[in-house]
């Protein structure tokens, strides 16, 4: 760990919010906020992520929900169906022949629900970018929110996608359709 | 596998196939057989029912495309032996519009390796029960590993809005494929290199 010189990044302090709103909650026993702020806070509490492992990338994706990354320490976890999950991260190479595949699953997922590009392939084609069988960027198929570049990605990486999905989420959320 | 062995494995296998075997050759400690492509399926069920030959296991079964040559491709199998332990490489020469005889009589396993194949090259195996295209898309037009087949292929998809399903469009990059010259100058390119003919006044 280095010396930081620099201006405070590590943002407020998050014990003494607790702290705060702790008491506020012992003192009047309720909290006031708006909705919209209610639900978004619920939206990036329990992100449940549609795994669309497709390649090398699926492995990174299984250690980020590993204990070592502890991805569920951000209520992000694993969910095998699109019916009960949020975020779909597509991870890896998407081919011509699993396109209507991908745009199936995506079909079936409840809304709100966010896409979250890993890899280059994923990003656009990447490496295969030139090959007869392979979408040139599955941004052709679905809707992306966020990009992950690498190939493939580490897990800090994809952890660090998800982060950004929910400060996206919080920044834009909005419970008006 | 001493190269004794093979070659004692090739002339016993030229001797009781003569019909079939062309050609035999043994290159880093392997050992090829050159057979006519109409005679594969007598030649691989003798390999498998000899005794001293005895190759019951199917590795591999795939070609090669040489389109400068007349009979353009080469179907090549590959066989292992677990009780003589030894190995064999068997070669067939065939045109683009030949039928190989299907070798699933003999090894089942067969079945998809030749609908690879055939998916891959257009080679047409007879008496293959269910000779589909295997690895690529639905309705695929071409032979990807075909040395005239276009890297980029035919169709590219994306999904359509207003259909709301996936479309197939011909394909339209967006950059240009670029061809890499690895060949380095140090390793002596066979064409002349630019600037080089500068050099050659100045001498």
């Amino acid at each position: 760990m280095g010396v930081m010189t620099g201006p405070n990044t590590a943002g407020a302090d998050r014990e003494v919010t607790t702290q705060a709103l702790n008491r506020q909650l012992q003192d009047k026993g309720f909290l006031v906020t708006s909705t919209e702020d209610l639900i978004n806070w619920a939206r990036t509490g329990s992100l449940h992520w549609m795994t669309f492992g497709l390649a090398c990338c699926a492995v990174e994706m299984m250690h980020t929900s590993m204990p070592r990354y502890d991805a569920e320490r951000f209520g992000i976890a694993p969910r095998a169906t699109p019916r009960q999950s949020d975020v779909m991260i597509v991870a890896g190479t998407l081919t011509n022949k699993m396109a209507p595949a991908l745009r199936k699953v995506y079909d079936q997922m409840p809304e709100p629900r966010y896409v979250i590009s890993m890899g280059s392939c994923a990003n656009g084609g990447g490496y295969y970018h030139y090959s007869y069988s392979v979408v040139r960027g599955c941004d052709r198929i679905v809707p992306v929110d966020l990009y992950v570049p690498g190939c493939p990605p580490t897990a800090e990486a994809l952890l660090y996608g998800i982060l950004q999905l929910q400060r996206k989420i919080r920044r834009e959320g909005t419970i008006t359709r | 596998m001493t190269n004794e062995a093979l070659r004692e494995l090739a002339e016993y296998v030229s001797e009781r196939m003569p019909d079939a075997v062309r050609a035999t050759s043994i290159t880093n400690g392997e050992l090829t057989v050159e057979i006519s492509a109409s005679e594969a399926a007598t030649f691989i069920e003798f390999l498998k029912s000899d005794r001293s030959c005895s190759f019951s296991t199917l590795v591999d079964i795939t070609a090669v495309d040489w389109p400068e040559r007349d009979r353009r491709f080469d179907v090549v199998w590959h066989f292992l032996s677990m009780y003589q332990n030894h190995r064999i490489r068997v070669k067939a020469a065939v045109r683009e519009d030949d039928i190989v005889p299907s070798i699933v009589e003999t090894h089942p396993s067969a079945g998809w390796y030749e609908r690879e194949v055939y998916d891959m090259f257009g080679i047409i195996f007879s008496g293959n029960p269910d000779l589909r295209r295997i690895l690529t898309d639905y309705g695929f037009r071409g032979h990807p590993l075909r040395k005239d087949f276009p890297t980029t292929g035919y169709t590219e998809v994306r999904f359509d809005d207003e259909l709301k399903r996936v479309v197939y469009e011909p394909v339209k990059l967006v950059q240009e494929y670029r061809q890499f010259d690895f060949m380095s100058p140090w390793e002596g390119a066979d064409y002349i290199l630019p600037g080089d003919e500068k050099a050659e006044e100045k001498a």
